[in-house]
């Protein structure tokens, strides 16, 4: 219900309506969910998640167990959102989870009656036997009846975003703490980012009726950011900080729109953040305990802050008439909130023997109402018992600091005695600093200095100088000392008292993991899943901890804390993955004839991260058909093939030749300028790193050209050698593969069109096989090398990118003249299949020179990376070698097939090698392949039986040279 | 994680490429024993506490960088350029 006159932070002007499962709910602008919903009576929100127990909400702000919903319909519903933070939106779509048929006549309740069975361990020890039965029978029972929200099973059409911010300091937190940490650090000039997960700054101040500087906290807070964002700090509100990591980054969400009722289609749902801080002050606050007392999870019990919270800052009351049961001075101060709100509060119930004297000295033992709290039971110090009819029961167990973030990279808080509660560990991030009540200063003037002085401390770290700010005045109240941790469940008491309200783990649970002996607070976590439900136990970890320490008759100390890991709230797998869905997966390269390309028809293929075209389709041609007309239109006229994906990196300098003898096998010093030659590198254990053609420009200018797939990894590993192993030799790299647009032009035509389209006479004489040189087309520096990648006479021309479309078009043009056209990537693969040429299919790492043939490649003469580890026995015998494959029988061949001898049973025992590249050869008219055999170059003309598992493929194969056709390589020389 | 290159500044860790112990950089003699070899490829140290890694500014700079980190407390104190 509303309480007139209550409200700080709604909008009584601004009236709002929004469903709740069947019901339109009434609520003002400034409203949550919740508040809303208890303003108009609701307080069943939920349904738990194992014995679906009637729940509503426990706090008023994101640590809440109990109320959640799922929120929008349709693929854009969001499940397992906490309508404790979630902003009342006029016309939001809200439902209740886990209750069929409706949340007040919840079927699954029988589960409920069930308890007694349905302990810690439960499903451990029944769903054992039979094991099958598990998969199919067991966990899609269990999963329909316990669980949260439900996703929509369809894309996720949120629009999401990811960004990152850097500063000197980071302020975690905007209550009274972290706006005094950002006042100090901006008023020395320090690039600050304040962020705090609530819409409004303040913290507790927005919560509460408290006076700072003789106004009422929040217009100070409210002031103070005004102040800030003057002074340049960025504010950052609806902001979690959800993980500190290494060397001061850390992850925030950003909720950028779920405040807005009908947000612009550009603006994100969430932001995931990393931000870079030098120093960040920690001011997290702290989390009020619940107690754990019999049937203390009715819909109406709230913790005693949540309860001034809702009064305070929302006019709202979850009841007619509230009692407090309390263990700390914090329960009296909502009792005296709520009277002063003429609110009726029957009692207020505090254990402690320096109790005040209008308190009952004693303790709830019971309490009543199915789907609300209707009355509780108290016995008394003096042992008596009775009833009293109240509607709701504000509780407090004492305050723990919210110390998450301090934890992350792998401290362990430490216990307070004094304070009955877990202190941050000093030190425990780099660069972190904890104020206010996240490290234990509970008072408002306490805090709003601690923030000041840390600050200071941060900023003395920064090497910044400062004069202290003016602190503002604030009631003083007396240290609010909280009492022992006091967790006994009453003697005599049977019934069951929850800690860990999403996942219902009771005190039961956590005392019988301990006897049976997962005593360690870890497996009890585990054993009986505290602390592991969305909320990540932030109010029952301390409560359970504490359960296990008595069970186990340790200190709390000494049971010590489980881990806190990051995130500290949930943060959407979207966010944080934002841009990453369909395309935005990598980024995408093309070349400059790629527009022209799928124009044409082609079917990009990616290669890394290029995009290549596989065919050229004509009419109704398929791929095979495609392919086989453009291999056999290469080897009978002409073809154009854009090659411009192959790394290229340039090389310069009076090293340049002693860098290409160190890191190719074979040697390039002795190569003449203008001139080419094909290069093998190996990595430095002595297999196969990668192969290509490098080209001697001028006296210390070399092009190298590395596959595709390697050319990173060939440019990184250039760099090493360079910087790291021969930083006496005087050279330059620059991966220049963007700059210059190259095209492979092969065929019998070749060199006619090659020579319409130069200035240059292209002869035996000018352009020998493989020669490269300056040339001129159509009046632009161009380079021409005579290489051959398909066996052919071939050439490839380079001219800078910019004129790459315009003359892949020409090209084409002039080859269409001449009966040729374009060819793509399945064509280009027929080609060097047939002439025995590996790609990374076969150098696949795994591979020697040895294994393809080119042992003698490894000069005898000199030092190369991967000789040494080359040299070593086992790599040079009895290994598998590259062979060419033809089909015995005219049946396919399939690429990842194994190769056994005949009359063997093809299994791991007998496994003789297997193929790398199949095709269909139009030149030679069956299938062929390259592949690998055990011994396989002196197996020649062998027949050996191909069997392929994953195809159903059984049939035999000859053994054959690599090289298929044109073996002694004419056609490419002529 | 953060790694302050000594040529670019400051920068997050998805800059950088990562390789491996700073051994690389002690590349043996051409006929150096198998047993060097065998060591300079294979053989690491696994210590609780200070290590040299080898990672290069691949999307800065492209320098290549020694840099001693404390594998508990994942804590960087030196970043040098490798020689
Ligand atoms: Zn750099």
């Amino acid at each position: 219900m509303r309480v007139p006159g209550y409200g700080l932070m709604i909008d009584r002007d601004a009236p709002l309506k929004f469903r709740f499962d069947d019901t339109w709910v009434n609520g003002f602008e400034g409203d949550t969910v919740a508040s809303a919903l208890l303003g108009s009576g609701i307080r069943l929100m939920g349904r738990s998640f194992k014995y679906h127990r009637p729940r509503g909400p426990l706090t008023a702000d994101s640590a809440e167990p109990n109320a959640l919903i799922t929120t929008h319909d349709g693929a854009r519903r969001i499940p397992n959102i906490r309508a404790t933070v979630q902003p009342a939106l006029h016309g939001l779509r809200t439902r209740s989870q886990n209750a069929w048929p409706s949340l007040a006549i919840d079927a699954l309740e029988v589960n409920d009656l069930a308890a007694p069975f349905l302990g810690a361990g439960f499903y451990y020890k029944t769903f054992m036997w039979p094991k099958a039965a598990w998969e199919k029978l067991y966990e899609p029972a269990i999963r329909r009846a316990a669980g949260l929200g439900a996703l929509s099973g369809e894309a996720d059409p949120w629009r999401q975003e990811k960004a990152f911010a850097h500063c000197d300091l980071l302020v975690v937190g905007g209550g009274p703490a972290g706006l005094m940490a950002a006042l100090q650090a901006a008023e020395a000039g320090t690039d600050v980012i304040l962020a705090d997960e609530d819409e409004i700054l303040g913290g507790r101040l927005t919560r509460e009726a408290e006076q700072i500087d003789g106004r009422p906290g929040h217009v100070w807070a409210a002031e103070t950011v005004t102040r800030l964002t003057a002074l340049g700090v960025r504010i950052m509100p609806r902001t979690t900080v959800t993980g500190a990591y290494d060397g001061g980054t850390y992850g925030a969400l950003e909720r950028v729109s779920h405040h807005i009722a009908d947000p612009h289609p550009d603006l994100p749902h969430d932001c995931f953040w990393r931000i870079a801080a030098r120093a960040c002050v920690l001011a997290s606050g702290a989390l009020e305990r619940h107690i754990a007392f019999p049937m203390n999870d009715r819909p109406g019990i709230l913790l005693a802050s949540a309860v001034r919270a809702y009064l305070h800052r929302w006019g709202v009351a979850p009841g007619r008439r509230i009692a407090v049961f309390t263990t700390c001075d914090d329960g009296h101060r909502t009792a005296a909130d709520l009277r002063a709100a003429g609110i009726e509060v029957p009692a207020v119930i505090d254990p402690r023997a320096d109790a005040p004297d209008d308190a009952i000295r004693g303790e709830v033992v019971a309490t009543r109402g199915r789907l609300g709290l209707k009355r509780i039971e108290i016995r008394t110090s003096g042992g008596g018992r009775r009833w009293v009819d109240c509607d709701a029961l504000a509780v407090s167990g004492g305050w723990n600091p919210t110390l998450h973030l301090t934890c992350h990279l792998g401290a362990r808080p430490v216990w307070d005695e004094n304070l009955a509660t877990f202190l941050p560990k000093a030190g425990a991030v780099p660069g972190m600093t904890v104020a206010g009540a996240a490290a234990g200063l509970f008072s408002t003037t306490q805090t709003l200095e601690s923030g000041a002085a840390k600050a200071r401390q941060a900023l003395d770290g920064l090497g910044r100088r400062h004069q202290p700010v003016t602190l503002p005045d604030a009631r003083s109240e007396a240290a609010r000392q909280i009492a022992p941790l006091d967790v006994r469940a009453p003697k005599g008491v049977r019934h069951r008292a929850w800690l860990d309200f999403q996942n219902d783990v009771t005190t039961k649970d956590v005392r019988q993991a301990a006897q049976e002996n997962f005593a360690s607070v870890e497996h009890m976590k585990r054993y009986t899943t505290q602390g592991m439900a969305t909320d990540q136990g932030k109010t029952s970890n301390v409560a359970a901890l504490a359960v296990l320490a008595d069970a186990t008759g340790r200190g709390i100390p000494e049971t010590g804390t489980t881990t806190f890991r990051p995130p500290f709230s949930p943060v959407p797998i979207s966010a944080m993955g934002a841009g990453a869905e369909g395309a935005g997966f990598a980024p995408e390269r093309f070349t400059t004839s790629d527009p022209a390309m799928r124009k044409a028809g082609a079917p990009m293929i990616e290669t890394g991260l290029w995009y290549r075209p596989g065919w050229f389709p004509q009419g109704s041609e398929d791929w095979r058909a495609a392919c086989t007309r453009e291999a056999a239109m290469v080897r009978a006229t002409v073809g154009v093939a854009d090659v411009s994906t192959l790394g290229k990196i340039d090389i310069q300098g009076p090293g340049a030749a002693a860098l290409l003898d160190f890191v190719y096998t074979n040697t390039f010093s002795t190569l003449k300028q203008g001139r080419v030659r094909y290069g093998l590198m190996l990595r430095e254990d002595g297999h196969v790193m990668d192969d290509g053609t490098t080209a001697r420009l001028g006296p210390e200018h070399f092009v190298m050209t590395t596959t595709t797939a390697a050319a990173g990894q060939v440019m990184r590993h250039l760099e090493f050698v360079t910087q790291c192993l021969r930083p006496d030799l005087d050279v330059a790299l620059i991966s220049t593969t963007e700059q210059w647009a190259q095209f492979s032009v092969a065929g019998p035509h070749a060199r006619t069109l090659i020579q319409s389209l130069v200035a240059e006479p292209v002869t035996d004489e000018t352009f020998p096989f493989m020669a490269c040189g300056a040339v001129t087309v159509a009046g632009i520096a161009g380079r021409l090398f005579r290489i051959s990648f398909s066996g052919e006479h071939a050439y490839e021309i380079a001219v800078p990118s910019r004129y790459g479309a315009h003359l892949w078009r020409d090209l084409l043009a002039r080859a269409e003249a001449l009966g040729g056209g374009p060819y793509g990537m399945e064509a280009l693969n027929v080609l060097r299949i047939e002439k025995g040429f590996v790609t990374h299919s076969e150098i696949t790492g795994r591979v020697t020179a040895f294994d393809i043939g080119m042992d003698r490649m490894i000069s005898a003469k000199k030092d190369c990376i991967g000789k040494a580890a080359s040299r070593r026995p086992a790599l040079l015998a009895h290994r598998e070698e590259l062979v060419g494959l033809r089909s015995a029988s005219g049946a396919q061949i399939t690429a990842g097939a194994h190769l056994y001898n005949q009359g063997t049973r093809p299994d791991a025992e007998n496994d003789q090698g297997y193929v790398t590249s199949p095709c269909y050869s139009p030149a030679l008219g069956t299938y062929i392949a390259l592949g690998f055999l055990r011994d396989g170059r002196a197996r020649m003309g062998e027949t050996v039986r191909m069997v392929d598992r994953v195809r159903g493929q059984d049939t035999l194969v000859e053994i054959v040279a690599p090289v298929q056709v044109d073996p002694e390589g004419g056609r490419a020389r002529g | 994680m953060r790694l302050t290159c000594p040529l670019c500044g400051d920068r997050d860790r998805r800059e950088f490429y990562y390789m491996g112990h700073a051994t690389y950089l002690d590349r043996p003699a051409a006929d150096a024993p198998a047993e060097a070899w065998d060591a300079y490829l294979h053989l690491r140290e696994n210590p609780c506490g200070p290590t040299h890694d080898l990672w290069q500014h691949e999307a800065g700079c492209g320098a290549w960088l020694r840099v001693t980190r404390d594998t508990a407390t994942h804590e960087i104190t030196a970043v040098e350029l490798a020689r």
